[in-house]
């Protein structure tokens, strides 16, 4: 089994700042995570795909394609953002906590997965999101 | 229990098939395809499982594992254009999927401690784009 891995950098701020919270909790919960303003980070996302290694082309998958996809569907809208004010998904009450971008991400991904690959058999095999250097998020897809 | 050993080599390869024109290999490969070929700092990682054994407290000595990956990918891949240089790649075009699965095949036989064996194999092109390959059987 042969797995490609893309890694792709973003720069966005959010807040975390629950709906379903009160100040006061929201402040201990999230503690800085939660100063008005927000704040922000360089994200670092990895792609991982899964499939037939093409005896004829040797590749999994054509990695222009998934840039392509990320490009359109990730990076465009989140990169040099507010989470909080200019991503959809976000304007509600959904927190844009590492965990609920990361579902995001599969949402996305997943919706335009046959634009970029069609008819071959690559599959999205998981995600990882570096929010700082010192945690990362990471999502099995299946 | 995994042991994980990295090592580097730096090559230069071309993608392309014989059997496509310049124009449908720019299309599949991108710059990837030009001619001349161009190169990478490959960065391996080897990954092996086991448990550890009881006296030595090790899974394989890393030692060994380092000598094993030293005269069978490094020595013959490192500063050499693999497709001019290093068979398969005379046949098959070296993308980083099949230097992966040929690494593993290099590697797999020489690994198969009492005690220990191979479980990945990552190779990344760039700090980028990796492959990691865990074998044909799975």
């Amino acid at each position: 089994m042969t797995r490609v891995t893309r890694r792709y950098r973003f720069a966005a701020s959010h807040r975390l700042n629950s709906s379903g919270l009160s100040g006061q909790q929201n402040g201990e919960l999230y503690g800085k995570c939660n100063n008005p303003y927000g704040h922000g980070h360089d994200y670092v996302l990895e792609v991982s795909v899964t499939g037939p290694l093409d005896a004829i082309s040797g590749q999994v998958m054509n990695v222009a394609a998934l840039d392509r996809l990320v490009q359109a569907q990730i990076l465009r809208d989140f990169d040099h953002r507010y989470f909080n004010a200019d991503v959809p998904e976000f304007l509600g009450d959904l927190v844009p906590t590492s965990e609920n971008i990361l579902r995001v991400i599969e949402d996305r991904l997943s919706a335009h997965w046959r634009d970029a690959f069609p008819d071959t058999g690559q599959r999205l095999e998981g995600i990882r999101l570096q929010e700082t250097k010192r945690n990362r998020f990471e999502l099995r897809t299946n | 229990m995994l042991i994980t050993r990295r090592a580097e080599f730096s090559a230069s390869h071309v993608c392309a098939q014989s059997s496509l024109t310049a124009e449908q290999n720019r299309e599949l490969y991108g710059a990837a395809a030009n001619p001349s070929g161009h190169g990478h700092n490959y960065i391996l990682e080897v990954t092996l499982e086991g448990d550890p054994d009881p006296v030595t407290g090790m899974i394989f000595d890393l030692k060994m594992l380092k000598e094993v990956i030293q005269k069978n990918v490094i020595e013959p891949m490192d500063h050499r254009f693999l497709n001019y240089e290093v068979p398969p790649f005379d046949k098959i075009v070296p993308t980083a999927e099949n230097v992966a699965a040929e690494i593993w095949k290099r590697l797999e036989p020489k690994l198969k401690g009492e005690r220990a064996r191979l479980k990945n194999v990552r190779l990344f092109e760039t700090e980028d784009l990796y492959v990691d390959y865990v074998g044909a059987s799975l």
